[in-house]
């Protein structure tokens, strides 16, 4: 599709629901529409049609694109280049885009080496809940002037603000890679993780699935090779990593609860039943469960991190809620900041938390 | 809306309630913790941009989470404004004292309270100075990544509170990317724990919001930090130049090879020659300019790249390439660049450290307007500048006892920043706005935007208690700034696009 720049419509209908007082849901590509409960009852702002890389500077490390543009799209623009997103963002479906990756913060496999989205985001442009389109941040590395309200619109599931466009921070490919498979039972698996993340400053992923450890290495090549050589294994192809990524690996065939643990290094296995891969060093879990939705966040939470109930039928969805519940003086400032951002409640009603 | 918005100047305290206010700390901390005689208070009455002063009501130094929960108690009862303070090295004016507030000196929360060697974080409270972090850690061959400048005084506790960067935060990122965890104290006097251990928390990212964010939103009284295994290989290399646009342009290709070194600083010749006066650390005095280039991974991983980064300085006529030969050699050189700013100060009664970052692609044009201005102004200017980043350090130099000069240095900085903002910058990279470029603010953000932040801050501190005055101009001050421009000739940058 065209690049298009659809400012002027979206301010348009925002300035729209503001009169009319219409909560809306805002929607891109879609392939995130099943992260969060999404408001039946309201109608869409389609931002997919606005889109386009805005700037791309190479040599300076950074991209700034409409929040409609594709991941795709960003992707190959960068790889001309020599360059990727060092968070390796999920395709759930072939119409992600940049904006729904920001606005719902995920990242692939290397997040725990590289960084998340939180990590690479600059600035951005977004229309508050008044209509007015602001700018905060920059397209430079190094930006202190006023709050960071980019990294705050990270992850906050579109619920402050309609984004327009990102400007993120982009890393060169790494000139070699290498995915190594070993197997290794979890307990194992998840010292050894902890001991190489120590070790080697090459791994970019390490996951553990079906009793095998699996970990990319990258680098130059012959540094590659050494570190190769030292952590032994089979070599396997580098799809693993992005059917991983993407939910199109075979362990995600299932048509249980699924439910993502967030939990600190050195976690060990956690009592809770269904099938469970492991991948970001053992920090984020993958877990097909049916088991009961206070139980399996009462355990995260019990070893330092918090669960989310990432995929799951909407009426489990509605009554467990999906996002963790933060602590109540959290959740006060959290509806403090809506209140500051969208004071009609315009945007996402409910996406995130059923109060927000 | 937030109060602050057009909120009225400050007016000090008066005895009767100083009196009272001293009474009721003294109710909650000891003696010795509420300093209000005016020696006492001496110390306090400016940060690291000295050239503001103010001496502050009261100071108070608690020891103890609940002592800082009291103090706010007391504040937020009383609406008297808190400024928080680290080590005062701020060069923004962020810790500058209020007339009519007290100072929240958190020196005495200096105890690193644990190091997990295993799952690689340390846990301090925010007193402790960023280097102490890095020392404690060396037992178990770890060290906390971003090293500020001022690193052996300023505090974590101030970093957060800035956002602050060090010559290796190309590759290792900002405080932003190093901490994990921040519990701080309301004005209301609650403990809220932010960010965890865990890869993400649910719901906004606060822990972000808070860095950078002066002292304004709340009071920091524990921090887990991030920290790294020691490289197995550093190396440095030191490239001279007879023009800065070469220097320049070798940056942009080693960026652009697909190489990230750990640490890439520029400096040029007045810079040169000071660092080179104070430090005897081997700076070729009469090169236009020269960089600091420094790569850490494995072995194989620096031997290779750093071939590849001879390669490429070579073909952009450089005069003087040298790499470091041994640790002692790698840490003198550094030596020279992070002592730049006192060695400046060596050479003039007074500077002023600018702070503005510029998309790298600018720098000739940028540095060409500077020398144009320098002569116009009759000031002097160094540049030290984080090249891999932007992030440009004018170091104006003047004597503030002849009368205009300062006054005519800060219209040149603030000049300065307006260009950074002009080619797409910023005017702070990692210094923060504090009361030195609250003006400037006005430049880079509209009204709108000024307005939400003002909003975000009332979402945490409702009564703007918590520095107010700071970091976020009053768009009654924006007007006023504004019309001063208009008065000297014409808006500024009314030609600038907003994105
Ligand atoms: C020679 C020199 C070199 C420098 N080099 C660098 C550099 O390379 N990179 C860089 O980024 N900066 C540099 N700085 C600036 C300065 O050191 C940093 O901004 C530093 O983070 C300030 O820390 P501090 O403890 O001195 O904080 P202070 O100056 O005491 O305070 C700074 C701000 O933090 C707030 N604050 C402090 N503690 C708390 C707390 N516990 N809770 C809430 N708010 C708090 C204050 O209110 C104030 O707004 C340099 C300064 C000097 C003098």
């Amino acid at each position: 599709m065209q690049d298009n720049d659809a400012t002027k419509l979206l301010e348009q209908q925002v300035k729209q629901a503001i009169a009319e007082k219409q909560p809306f849901n805002i929607r891109a590509g879609g392939s995130k529409d099943f992260i969060g409960v999404v408001a039946d009852t309201v109608p869409t702002v389609d931002v997919s049609a606005h889109r386009g890389v805005v700037a791309y500077e190479p040599t300076e490390l950074v991209i700034t694109a409409r929040t409609g543009t594709l991941i795709h799209t960003i992707k190959s623009t960068l790889a001309e280049h020599g360059q990727m997103l060092a968070f390796e963002p999920p395709l759930y479906t072939a119409d992600a885009t940049i904006g729904g990756t920001v606005a719902a913060a995920v990242s692939g496999p290397s997040r725990p080496y590289l960084g998340g989205v939180r990590d690479h985001v600059l600035g951005c442009r977004l229309i508050n809940g008044q209509g007015h389109l602001l700018k905060f941040g920059g397209e430079v590395m190094k930006n202190v002037a006023g709050y960071d309200v980019t990294r705050l619109m990270t992850g906050a599931m579109g619920t402050l603000g309609l984004l327009m466009d990102v400007s993120l921070k982009v890393v060169p490919i790494a000139e070699h890679e290498v995915t190594l498979r070993q197997e290794l039972d979890i307990h194992s698996a998840l010292t050894r993780l902890q001991q190489l993340a120590g070790e080697s400053p090459l791994i970019t992923a390490a996951a553990w699935h079906d009793g095998a450890l699996h970990i990319r290495l990258a680098g130059v090549e012959n540094a590659v090779s050494v570190a190769a050589s030292t952590f032994g294994g089979e070599k396997i192809e580098a799809n693993f990593w992005s059917e991983l990524n993407n939910h199109q690996h075979a362990f995600f065939d299932v048509d249980t609860p699924l439910w993502r643990l967030s939990v600190p290094p050195l976690t060990p296995e956690l009592d809770i039943n269904g099938a469970t891969l492991y991948d970001w060093a053992g920090m984020q879990r993958w877990c097909f469960s049916n088991e009961n939705a206070e139980k399996i966040r009462a355990t995260a939470v019990a070893a330092g991190g918090h669960a989310q109930l990432y995929k799951a039928d909407d009426k489990l969805k509605r009554t467990a809620g999906t996002f963790h519940p933060p602590s109540n003086e959290i959740m006060t400032l959290h509806k403090n900041i809506k209140n500051e951002f969208d004071p009609l409640g315009l945007f996402n009603p409910g996406r995130l938390y059923a109060a927000i | 809306m937030s109060q602050a918005l057009f909120s009225e100047p400050q007016t000090p305290l008066t005895e009767e309630k100083r009196i009272g206010l001293i009474d009721a700390f003294l109710r909650v901390l000891p003696d010795e913790s509420v300093l209000r005689a005016d020696e006492e208070l001496l110390p306090y009455e400016s940060d690291g941009l000295a050239v503001y002063q103010q001496k502050p009501p009261v100071v108070v130094l608690p020891e103890t989470v609940e002592q800082v929960q009291a103090i706010l108690k007391i504040c937020s009862r009383e609406g008297v404004p808190v400024v928080a303070r680290g080590a005062g090295t701020g060069l923004s004016g962020g810790a500058l004292p209020l007339a009519n507030g007290i100072v929240l000196g958190m020196a005495k929360f200096n105890q690193i309270i644990d190091i997990d060697e295993h799952a690689r974080t340390a846990t301090v409270q925010p007193g402790v100075r960023n280097l102490a972090i890095s020392e404690a850690a060396s037992d178990y061959n770890l060290y906390y990544a971003p090293d500020p400048s001022s690193q052996i005084a300023c505090t974590i506790g101030g970093n957060v509170a800035e956002n602050s960067g060090g010559v290796h935060c190309l590759k290792y990122g900002l405080t932003v990317h190093n901490v994990l965890q921040v519990t701080a104290v309301t004005i209301h006097g609650d403990v809220i724990t932010f960010g965890g251990t865990a890869p993400d928390t649910p719901g906004y990212d606060l822990l972000g919001v808070l860095h950078g964010s002066e002292g304004m939103l709340a009071v920091t009284v524990e921090i887990v930090v991030k920290l790294l295994p020691r490289p197995a290989t550093t190396r440095l290399l030191m490239a001279a130049f007879d023009n800065v646009d070469n220097a320049g342009n070798a940056v942009a290709d080693i960026i652009g090879s697909g190489i990230i070194p750990a640490g890439l600083e520029m400096m040029d010749n007045p810079a040169i020659i000071a660092a080179e006066a104070f430090a005897q650390c081997g700076y070729p005095t009469d090169a236009e300019a020269l960089f600091l280039c420094e790569l850490d991974g494995t072995e194989e991983e620096v031997s290779d790249q750093m071939a590849k980064v001879e390669k490429i300085i070579a073909r952009h006529n450089v005069t003087k390439l040298h790499l470091a030969k041994d640790e002692t050699e790698r840490m003198m050189l550094w030596k020279g660049r992070k002592s730049a700013f006192p060695a400046v100060g060596r050479l003039s009664p007074d500077y002023y450290c600018i702070d503005g970052t510029i998309p790298r692609r600018h720098l000739s044009t940028v540095l060409q307007k500077m020398a144009e201005w320098s002569e116009d102004y009759k000031l002097r200017i160094a540049n030290v500048f984080h090249a891999g980043d932007g992030n440009l350090h004018p170091l104006i130099l003047f004597d503030a006892n002849i009368p205009g000069e300062l006054e005519r240095t800060e219209e040149l900085g603030g000049k300065i920043l307006e260009l950074c903002v002009e080619v797409g910058g910023t005017i702070t990279g990692e210094h923060g706005v504090g009361m030195e470029k609250i003006n400037q603010m006005c430049v880079q953000f509209d009204a709108n935007e000024i307005t939400q932040f003002h909003a975000l801050k009332n979402a945490f501190d409702p009564d703007a208690l918590l520095n107010p005055g700071k970091a976020i101009p009053t768009l009654n001050r924006c007007a006023e700034f504004g019309a001063l421009h208009v008065h000297h000739g014409e808006l500024p940058h009314s030609d600038l696009e907003r994105f």
